[in-house]
């Protein structure tokens, strides 16, 4: 087993997918010749041709659209948004047709469609370039939006994704995308809609995704010092959302906190408490809290550190969870 | 060339072999009924039984030209005011109205009819007719996409992104704009400052025609010369029919509130079944015992139609959760099962 990174399993299962299955097409803004601004794509052109991951001309919309006439011809596209906020001119195409096509045709024209976009801040990138925009894909029925926190799922999420009859938007953290972890191919992590728990513990359930998981484990961790065993449960999939684990570790533990980067207003957090509370209430000793983004538009990168939720944040969140009341 | 109020029409190229006799009659009835099921519909309208229609009366000349002008094969992406060309390709009414009923989204298998269903979004039809094409061309298939988009919806964005894409990639599609003067009450004159809307496709290195939309052969040679240049490799190219809408947008919309007064009489007089009827016969291709067995025909197709619309159709509500993913996921088959609930109970007080 070697040392890789979210971007070389991400690479990997794309070439998997396309060795596997001659119909699967990778398009989008400079995926070919130089492999994409994140190199996700790189050599895929030299490999497969020109025919079978190119370069479009440079509009999103265009990207998707396209791509669903492809999808409905029997290709199955893999498109990339180059940045988070970039994908925003494809919104119409992914709202009033991706999502809805299936739906719309009762079930003659589904989409085996994955549209890949790199998502999140921390990387001190210029504005517009750290959107975290799950919560718009969330919202939409007839999408699954999965995002991975490791390396084995960013292989074998994307692969479920490619192989998914239905749409799915894929959110990779790019601040993740680096980070080395040891894991073979192909690997294969469960099917899509399932979370993870990545870490046991007794007296709070930590709820993240994707960047933020890196920092549930890590508040965890700073946590055990002062005696709270946290348990971290890796959502994956945002839609659907994996109740039954969630639910599970907090009948347990009693206790949650959600964290993400996106904004906390009507973000994917107040979601997953209010779900927490519905199924939960009479074993929650405490409101379910929230660490999450301000509510601010993404700041300039000198000043994302104050932005970003950190340890320290999940921490203030873990103290205030009610410890004077005995656990039931 | 002819000219159309103000209007210069180009590409009439005069010299043309004309069509075969049957092609001809097939137009003219095809015509005829589409004239027919548009008079019906709006009557479907003010009575009730259907939400809202947008006729295409005055348009059905592009409509049933350029359907008949492409292959079964070939795929459509049409608007919502494509009744006629749905009609002329052959997808039962009843199905052509589902959307307008308010059944279901769309009536027809897509598949089966190749054709897309009704696009309301405007202009993002033509990037799946493009994408559709692009993926025909790389498959070898000789398939080709006709997306239809009003000439309203040539300011969105999507029609250009369709049109660059489709160029670039040479996807065979051929773009056909029905310029019929409005988009519900903007007249062209607010939406384009071009000379022509056939003029933009210069801008992204296609071939631009502009004919007489009320001109059914026209349209036919125009839609049947650029698919065949779209098979053979050619790329695609944009198609401007100049007609005019002689209802308002929808029964919903009141056109005296933006049409100049005796315009509409001017269009009418140029109605484009009556010009085809007095052509062919004039050419002897229809006599006036043909006209009038069509006439029939296309009487007793309207109440054929209005008789099946007598039975409204019974959707199962539980088909609110059917296909929006190939399974339902859990949280659907919570929400299901308190519809079913509520139906059960529903059914019980009964």
């Amino acid at each position: 087993m070697s040392e890789t990174s979210m971007a070389v399993a991400l690479n990997t299962a794309l070439r998997d997918a396309m060795r596997a299955d001659e119909r699967t097409l990778v398009f989008g803004e400079d995926v070919g010749r130089l492999g994409g601004v994140f190199r996700i794509t790189d050599g895929l052109t030299a490999e497969f041709g020109e025919e079978r991951c190119f370069d479009t001309p440079l509009a999103e919309s265009a990207i998707l659209g396209t791509a669903v006439g492809m999808a409905v011809y029997g290709y199955r596209p893999v498109v990339e948004m180059q940045f988070d906020a970039f994908a925003y001119p494809a919104f119409e195409q992914l709202v009033s047709h991706v999502a809805k096509l299936r739906n719309r045709t009762r079930g003659v024209l589904g989409l085996p469609l994955t549209i890949r976009i790199p998502y999140g801040g921390g990387i001190g990138a210029v504005e517009h370039h750290s959107d975290s925009s799950e919560v718009y894909y969330m919202a939409t029925p007839g999408l699954t939006v999965v995002t991975p926190a490791n390396a084995a799922d960013a292989y074998a999420l994307l692969r479920r994704s490619i192989d998914s009859p239905d749409p799915v938007v894929f959110l990779e953290p790019k601040r993740l995308y680096w980070q080395k972890e040891r894991v073979a191919f192909p690997v294969d992590t469960g099917p899509l809609g399932t979370a993870a728990v990545r870490r046991r513990g007794r007296d709070a359930t930590l709820v993240a995704y994707g960047p933020s998981v890196g920092t549930a484990l890590a508040a965890a961790d700073a946590a055990a010092e002062r005696g709270w065993d946290l348990e971290v449960v890796d959502l994956r999939s945002l839609m659907p959302l994996d109740d039954e684990t969630v639910c599970a570790s907090v009948r347990r533990t009693g206790r949650a906190v959600v964290v993400h980067e996106a904004h906390g207003f009507a973000g994917p957090g107040a979601e997953i408490a209010a779900r927490i509370t519905e199924r939960c209430f009479y074993h929650l000793e405490a409101p379910v809290r929230r660490v999450t983004g301000f509510d601010v538009p993404y700041p300039a990168p000198l000043l994302e550190e104050h932005y970003l939720p950190d340890v320290g944040r999940v921490l203030d969140a873990v103290a205030s969870l009610e410890w004077e009341r005995v656990p039931a | 060339m002819s000219v159309l109020s103000g209007y210069e029409v180009r590409d009439a190229t005069p010299a043309r072999p004309a069509l075969p006799t049957e092609l001809r009659r097939r137009l003219h009835r095809a015509m005829v009924v589409g004239r027919a099921f548009n008079r019906q519909a709006t009557a479907f309208s003010r009575q009730g039984r259907l939400a809202v229609y947008p006729s295409s009366r005055g348009q059905e000349a592009c409509q049933v030209g350029s359907v008949l002008a492409v292959r079964p094969t070939d795929w459509l992406f049409p608007t919502y005011r494509e009744s006629v060309a749905l009609l002329t390709r052959g997808i039962d009414p009843v199905e052509v109205l589902s959307l307008f009923r308010g059944d279901r989204h769309c009536g027809y298998n897509p598949r089966a009819e190749h054709t897309a269903p009704q696009c309301t979004p405007l202009a993002t039809q033509c990037l799946h007719a493009a994408g559709l094409a692009d993926a025909a061309r790389m498959a070898g298939d000789p398939v080709v996409a006709l997306a239809y988009i009003g000439d309203g919806a040539t300011s969105e964005g999507d029609f250009h992104e369709a049109l660059n894409y489709a160029a670039v990639r040479r996807a065979p599609v051929v773009f056909l704009v029905q310029n019929n003067q409005y988009a519900i009450s903007v007249p062209l004159a607010k939406q384009t400052a071009a000379r022509t809307l056939a003029d933009k496709a210069a801008g992204y290195g296609m071939p631009g025609v502009r004919v007489d939309g009320n001109d059914v052969l026209e349209v036919y040679h125009a839609v049947r010369e650029a698919a065949d240049r779209a098979r053979s490799g050619g790329g695609p190219t944009l198609v401007e029919a100049v007609t005019y809408r002689l209802e308002a947008h929808t029964n919903a919309d009141d056109d005296s509130r933006y049409r100049p007064e005796g315009e509409a009489e001017d269009w009418a007089d140029r109605d484009p079944v009556v010009r085809l009827e007095e052509r062919l016969l004039a050419e002897g291709v229809l006599d006036t015992e043909a006209v009038a067995e069509v006439e029939a025909a296309a009487t007793a197709f309207a109440a054929e139609l209005s008789a099946r619309f007598d039975e409204s159709p019974r959707r199962d509500p539980m088909e609110l959760f059917q296909h929006v993913y190939h399974q339902l996921p859990p949280h659907l088959r919570e929400q299901a099962a308190r519809l079913a609930a509520e139906l059960a109970a529903a059914h019980e007080e009964e």
